[in-house]
């Protein structure tokens, strides 16, 4: 392999890996407050890009307000469902909220085949859902770089900054902090537990919004699974980055982006299984190293 | 006593004719409705509707009766599509079943049907398999050998193809057959090749085409389904490959162009249909009755659909019985049967048809018709 062809790879791999993170990033914030693994992150992620789609298609927006339109119903889908099949299993056994978590999934997959129809769509500017200047390739000599992959990059470097501004800097961030570590405590300070939590679901569900539009940019095929790899990838790229934390997060997105490209890269014959590859790296995360890259050892709450 | 014989001869003949009334015929259809290929069940499923409405009943025993065709969702999953066909044979109890369009699905619902010893007609299963040491098991299209030799000779003499890349789904039945009955009749022209490969369902394929793009091929070839087809095009012409598309009869949904948009123009495929091809005298009464139920162009999958509903029509009637065996021997002895795709007649003994096959490529965002090959 040169050089030019890896650096090719390691470009495809950066912009796969920073809408990971983006995912990545709703998994995470759930976990670290509520210790829920909110299975349902993916399916949010496929309704954000369904309702860019169809503000574009069925009510005519413009793009940019379509978008934002978008984050923001899918922020509030995030929310309602916290209401609705989270919240009334709040002092529930973990397990339960799981088990609820995969069956939200798989209600969100099947009302999107009633609602919207099995049938692929298409995320393409030609059907005048945005401008093609989007899919704009960029040449550094012989190495093309999509606009989307800087777009992607510039996404995840604003968010990240937003996010730890919030959870650091800001009253609403310390009662985050404050409701991770003990959630009844939080309440009798005097802090709305509820609302918080509720906040967190919107940030977490609209940043699958926007990860879903550009992923949808880049693949643009919509149909009501769409987020099911993708969010189960994210999912393992969180767990890797260590689960709970913001910037792990983004460092295992960004890996399991270069680790999947690169398998494919170094050892062509294999690639029909990268999936599989994806998951060993979470076996072997969880057998050796639990806490993920960032994470750090907690001693379990008695 | 003489009236006690005439109410008992009443009363046998009404036994006779009550126990032989069929109200309906119930046929099984198992089809990829949904999950990422759905586009291929609700074509075929659309053929099939049109298909009813033109022929509502069965000529059995004199009398015309309804046809209901029992329709399941696949989900476009090997697993589903064995149990669609168990539950339509023990539960629905269905003569004989349309469907699936996959190999893969066609393999293990075949294995089922085959076991229960109910005839199970595919409408797009093109691998040879599929058929293969299989009594029950028939189908309305031509198969990946044809299909994989028509390819290599196309790619040679019209795309000029001396280098192709082939995309591999390893984890369908139907891609990885295609694909080596391709190479096979490639290598005979003399043209070399390489393979990448990706499981069903893959979004992302940079990293096989950065891969293969390093090796510069003339020719990309695709052998799978039509959602990969268009990402993969679309991927490739943005990592700047400018040689030929070319693909399998997967690539035929409008879903292809789309998705893949103007990276799909110039794509070529071959497949069983095009509105324009003459294929039968029957083609031209169904692309209009097709054109005036669904205002479109009507599609390869829902052509065959249409044909495999027929063909177990007249399976029946030439069968004058609901016995699954019966039909399956009628079905067999097919002769000379008008489908809009192309002539059917089973050889002794095989269920695959020889037909013609048809190369299609896009062209301003239309399937346009290339060439029509016969056999």
């Amino acid at each position: 392999m040169n050089v030019q062809t890896f650096l090719q790879h390691f470009i495809n791999a950066l912009s796969l890996g920073g809408i990971y993170a983006l995912i990545a990033i709703g998994y995470t914030m759930v976990y670290g407050i509520l210790r829920l693994i909110n299975f349902a992150h993916g399916d949010v992620f496929t309704y954000g890009i369904y309702f860019a789609f169809y503000a574009v298609v069925a009510f005519f927006f413009p793009w940019w307000m379509a978008f934002i339109f978008s984050i923001f119903v899918t922020a509030l889908l995030g929310a309602a469902i916290e209401r609705v099949a989270y919240r009334p299993l709040r002092n529930a056994p973990r397990i339960s909220a799981l088990i609820t978590a995969i069956g939200v999934s798989f209600f969100l997959e099947n009302f999107a085949i009633v609602a919207f129809g099995g049938r692929a769509k298409s995320f393409n500017p030609q059907t005048g859902i945005y401008p093609t200047t989007f899919l704009k390739m960029l040449r550094f000599g012989n190495i093309r770089v999509p606009l989307l992959t800087f777009l992607t990059l510039g996404v995840v470097a604003l968010v990240l900054i937003i996010l730890l501004w919030i959870v650091y800097h800001t009253k609403v961030g310390m009662a985050m902090r404050a409701i991770s570590k003990d959630i009844t405590a939080t309440r009798l300070m005097g802090v709305n537990a509820d609302r918080i939590v509720s906040f967190t679901f919107m940030i977490g569900s609209g940043l699958a919004a926007v990860g879903g539009i550009l992923w949808a940019m880049k693949y643009p095929q919509i149909y009501p699974f769409t987020g099911m790899i993708p969010g189960l990838k994210a999912f393992i790229a969180a767990v890797v980055g260590g689960i709970g934390s913001i910037q792990g997060a983004m460092i295992g997105g960004f890996t399991l982006g270069v680790a999947e490209i690169m398998i494919v890269a170094f050892f062509p014959s294999w690639a029909g299984y990268k999936d599989a590859f994806a998951y060993a790296i979470l076996l072997v995360m969880l057998l050796f190293r639990p806490t993920g890259i960032l994470g750090v050892e907690v001693p379990e709450k008695v | 006593m003489k009236r006690f014989y005439v109410f008992l001869v009443i009363a046998v003949v009404s036994l006779l004719v009550f126990a032989e009334e069929v109200t309906e015929v119930k046929i099984g259809a198992g089809w990829e409705m949904t999950g990422p290929i759905a586009g291929f069940g609700q074509m075929s499923w659309d053929g099939v509707k049109l298909a009813i409405k033109l022929r509502p009943t069965v000529n059995l025993w004199g009398k015309e009766i309804p046809v209901k065709v029992v329709l399941l969702d696949n989900k476009g999953d090997k697993a589903e599509a064995a149990n669609v066909v168990k539950r339509l044979i023990d539960f629905e109890n269905v003569p004989v079943i349309l469907g699936p369009c996959t190999s893969s699905c066609a393999l293990a619902a075949g294995a089922i049907a085959e076991q229960r010893k109910v005839a199970m007609l595919a409408n797009t299963a093109t691998n040879p398999l599929v058929t293969q040491n299989r009594r029950y098991i028939f189908r309305a299209c031509f198969t990946d050998v044809l299909q994989g030799e028509l390819l290599a000779k196309f790619a040679w003499e019209e795309l000029k193809a001396r280098h192709v890349v082939i995309m591999v789904d390893v984890a369908q039945d139907y891609v990885v057959g295609l694909a080596n009955y391709f190479k096979k009749a490639f290598a005979k022209y003399g043209g070399t090749f390489f393979e990448e490969y990706y499981n069903t369902g893959d979004q992302d394929f940079t990293a096989q085409l950065t891969d293969a793009l390093s090796r510069n091929p003339d020719t990309i070839f695709m052998p799978g389904y039509y959602a990969e087809i268009a990402l993969i095009s679309k991927q490739a012409r943005e990592l700047g490959f400018e040689g030929s598309l070319l693909a399998g009869d997967g690539a035929d949904a409008p879903e292809l162009i789309q998705i893949g948009g103007e990276f799909v123009e110039g794509l070529c495929y071959t497949t069983y249909f095009h509105q324009d091809a003459d294929l039968s005298p029957a083609t031209k009464p169904f692309v209009e009755a097709y054109w005036k139920e669904y205002n479109r162009r009507p599609d390869a999958f829902g052509a065959l659909a249409f044909d495999a509903y027929n063909l177990a029509l007249d399976a029946i009637e030439k069968a004058q019985s609901l016995d699954p065996e019966e039909i399956r021997n009628a079905l067999a002895s097919i002769k000379g049967f008008q489908g809009v795709a192309g002539t059917i007649t089973y050889p002794e003994g095989s269920g695959d048809p020889i037909k013609p096959a048809v190369i299609n490529t896009v062209e301003n965002g239309q399937f346009v018709l290339k060439t029509v090959i016969h056999p």
